[in-house]
């Protein structure tokens, strides 16, 4: 779509394993993200949509190279068209790439919130910290503040200015929103939208596809630990013939604004994938093919997606109606 | 024949705020209200007032004219945002669900929970079919009132349709009252018979 | 799902050391209780030899083998040890619990009596219970119980006041189920593998504090072939260069508290769910 040059992040076929115990003594390798594709330019706000517990939040982990020590990584991910090695993230963690974590916990209860604010170095111009405290509501002595002095929302407005504080170039922001209230919501996307306007690239991982259509450029579907489709966000404005994958023509139709109208069947656990295409057991236009190879990713009509029927006008049918 | 609450205030002690101010609302049997309000307006508070879990510090929660049973079984049942909380996960899901009363196949299957989940414990399921279950629980023993609160919140799009259509039908077969908390106005809209805005109930 | 079959892993591995270990000491355990009283007779033409293949630890001035009576001696130990955790730990679930579901007056009091104890040198404190008993095995025992069980009981009134504050709880007793069941059925079965890991960790304590208390001349009566009375018996002969009857029996008793200390950090790892992944 862009030029190559504005691409600043692109992940190949990004899987992520775990070795767990199964029962007892039994190790086993868990497979939770299985051959991503995603490409973030600059100047975009990229959302990665899906429900929780599917391992989005691993993804990003995996572009910081915070995993658990029994993950285990294939597939590539490049950063300004060189390879991300683990000795490159760190270098870049928190400089060039910063994170806005999931949790509260992420705050260290024994430091000053200021500490947090600058990443633990000396004080950088506090003109920058006090405009965006401010932006977001917060009192001005917050950074003399333990995060135990904080409320549920105050602190999640900090970890957000954590990140945007600093000069990165590429935002991960893991669910941010959750616990503010509407404004700070919006305010905090604002934020984001800026930085995407000033060149940077955001990436708003989301279990909520309206914030996700609402806000981003793009929205990259992700269903049992890959993305099946990854399209402009006005696609889902113009209803599910816009869209590429059955499963997002499902989504679509399950919306409470649209059909509300649930396909049937689950996601399958990590760890008992199918072979062939993740979404086969529950498509309504699956074939052998579907059932035996995992289809690659395909560029089409301004998006990507990860469907063998593609090739079939399946845009042109009806989306099936489960009951 | 109905849920009320009556100039409800509440404050977890003293020295702090109120979280909840003269709240005033009522859902009658076979009526499903959906409460909308964003985060931070003290929804999850009114769900725990509404089944009896907290008790309002200043007001009344009414059930048919008369103030919540505290001992005993409770006949309004409260289903939270984060089924993997609300599940001894020590236990399998027979035993999950036999705490509430004696299995019933045909909810089970309404539900659409399969037989072979039963044994399974609760980090081995994921969270749409976690919560079908605590919506089995809530109705195994006979519950006039559901409380949702964001039940639906933490599941794709696709569970949030499945489950809801489930919990309306069952609701609507032994006409129960649900109250709906959510922050999704097009979800609101789509299951509730009354809307009602939190942030403008009090004015 | 691909399995991989590989060298055993750390968690495997884990569990065969805890059971070697365990092994051991249920060995020395059994060992100690099937020696007859017979085999450590007293035979003054044998007194006072030093570690030979025929007496391992030597002989004691009573021309009693020091080895046999070690291993007799560690095995009532053990004994003492075991009673007297086993009752701690009861205590310390009783206490702990009755800490977090009683009224706040309740739980001011456990607490107050957790510090007060704990902040009595336990030594002494064990003298002196035992003492006021009229020594001998119940004293040292009710005075072993009675000093144990108060870390123990404060980790339980933790978990406790943690696990009460789960939905799944709360969601139990709208269902109309009463206390005792919740307690029964919710709370005791979280409990059960921080009482046996509490339990096994108390151990060395207690066998190192009979151990002692014996030595002192508190605990059990010198006919008995604890360790701490063979101990205090060979600091008599130490002057005339009888090392083997104090520093032989002194390494096992270091050696066996030493293996029970590991056995409960092992069990610990394993039991603790945070630590299964690692």
């Amino acid at each position: 779509m862009e030029q190559k040059d504005t691409t600043l992040l692109e992940i190949h076929d990004l899987s992520v394993s775990f070795r767990m115990y199964e029962h007892g003594l039994k190790q086993t390798d868990l497979q939770v993200i299985s051959e991503l594709h995603l490409t973030v330019s600059r100047g975009e706000i990229v959302a990665v949509a899906g429900s929780s517990g599917s391992g989005k939040s691993l993804l990003a982990s995996a572009i910081l190279g915070i995993l658990p020590e029994n993950a285990t990584v294939r597939g590539h991910i490049h950063y300004q068209g060189e390879e991300l090695t683990a000795a490159r993230q760190e270098q870049l963690r928190g400089t060039e790439i910063a994170l806005v974590p999931q949790s509260v916990s992420f705050l260290d209860p024994l430091m000053k919130i200021g500490a947090q604010l600058d990443g633990h170095r000396r004080p950088r111009q506090t003109e920058k910290r006090k405009n965006l405290l401010r932006r977001f509501g917060l009192p001005e002595k917050t950074p003399q503040l333990y995060p135990f002095q904080l409320s549920g929302g105050m602190a999640r407005r900090v970890l957000v200015s954590t990140a945007l504080i600093t000069d990165a170039q590429l935002l991960i922001a893991d669910e941010p929103t959750p616990g503010m209230s509407l404004e700070q919501a919006l305010e905090a996307l604002r934020l984001f939208r800026e930085m995407a306007d000033e060149g940077k690239a955001v990436i708003l991982i989301t279990h909520d596809i309206d914030l996700a259509i609402a806000f981003a450029d793009r929205v990259a579907v992700f269903y049992a630990g890959t993305t099946v489709e990854t399209a402009p966000a006005s696609d889902f404005q113009n209803g599910s013939k816009a869209l590429r994958h059955p499963y997002t023509k499902a989504l679509w139709n399950a919306l409470p604004q649209n059909g509300f109208q649930p396909i049937e069947g689950f996601q399958p656990y990590a760890g008992a994938l199918p072979n062939g295409c993740l979404f086969a057991p529950r498509c309504p236009y699956k074939t052998r093919q579907c059932m035996e190879n995992n289809p690659p990713i395909r560029e089409v009509r301004g998006g990507e997606v990860r469907c063998w029927q593609f090739e079939h006008p399946c845009d042109e049918r009806e989306v099936y109606h489960g009951t | 024949m109905a849920l009320e609450a009556k100039n409800v205030y509440f404050r977890y002690n003293k020295k702090q705020p109120w979280v909840l101010e003269d709240c005033t609302l009522h859902v009658e049997k076979g009526e499903c209200l959906a409460i909308f309000a964003p985060s931070g307006y003290g929804k999850t508070t009114l769900a725990m007032l509404l089944s009896g879990y907290h008790k309002p510090t200043k007001g009344q929660i009414l059930l048919e004219n008369n103030p919540l049973p505290q001992n005993g079984i409770c006949p309004v049942r409260l289903i939270y945002q984060h089924p993997e909380k609300a599940v001894n996960p020590c236990w399998q899901m027979r035993r999950v669900l036999e705490e509430s009363g004696t299995l019933r196949e045909e909810l089970l299957d309404a539900l659409g929970i399969e037989p072979a989940w039963l044994n399974r414990f609760a980090h081995e399921l994921s969270g749409g079919e976690l919560q079908r279950f605590c919506v089995a629980r809530a109705l195994l023993s006979g519950a006039d009132y559901l409380i949702c609160d964001e039940i639906s919140t933490m599941l794709d799009v696709i569970t949030q349709a499945q489950l809801w259509n489930v919990v309306l039908s069952e609701a609507a077969k032994r006409s129960m009252g649900v109250v709906a908390i959510t922050h999704n106005r097009h979800l609101a809209e789509r299951i509730a018979t009354r809307v009602v805005d939190l942030p403008n109930m009090d004015k | 799902m691909k399995k991989h079959k590989t060298a055993p892993n750390r968690r495997t591995k884990l569990v065969i050391w805890t059971s070697i270990m365990a092994l051991a000491l249920i060995a020395v355990y059994i060992l100690g209780i099937f020696i007859p009283d017979t085999a450590v007779f007293s035979s003054f033409l044998n007194a006072k030899q030093p570690p030979s293949f025929k007496h391992l630890f030597g002989t004691d001035a009573l021309g009693r083998d020091i080895f046999l009576r070690t291993l007799k001696g560690m095995a009532v130990s053990m004994t003492v040890g075991i009673a007297a955790s086993l009752i701690s730990a009861v205590i310390a679930i009783i206490v702990g619990i009755a800490a977090a579901t009683g009224s706040k007056a309740a739980d001011a009091f456990v607490n107050w009596l957790i510090d007060l104890v704990m902040s009595v040198p336990h030594t002494i404190l064990i003298i002196l219970i035992s003492f006021a008993l009229g020594r001998g095995l119940k004293g040292l025992l009710i005075g072993i119980a009675a000093t144990h069980w108060c870390s123990l009981a404060r980790l339980i009134r933790g978990e406790v006041l943690q696990l009460r504050a789960q939905h799944y709880i709360a969601v139990s007793r709208r269902l109309g189920k009463s206390h005792g069941w919740i307690l029964t059925h919710h709370l005791l079965p979280h409990l059960i593998p921080q009482f046996f890991v509490g339990l096994v960790l108390m151990l060395p304590h207690a066998i190192l504090h009979e151990a002692s208390i014996s030595f002192l001349g508190f605990g059990l009566s010198p006919e008995q072939p604890a360790i701490g009375i063979i101990l205090s018996e060979s600091m008599r002969y130490l002057s005339a260069g009888m090392w083997w009857q104090a520093v032989l029996p002194g390494l096992v008793l270091v050696l066996m508290v030493l293996l029970v200390e590991q056995t409960g950090e092992h069990l610990q790892t394993i039991l603790n769910p945070y630590s299964v992944q690692q």
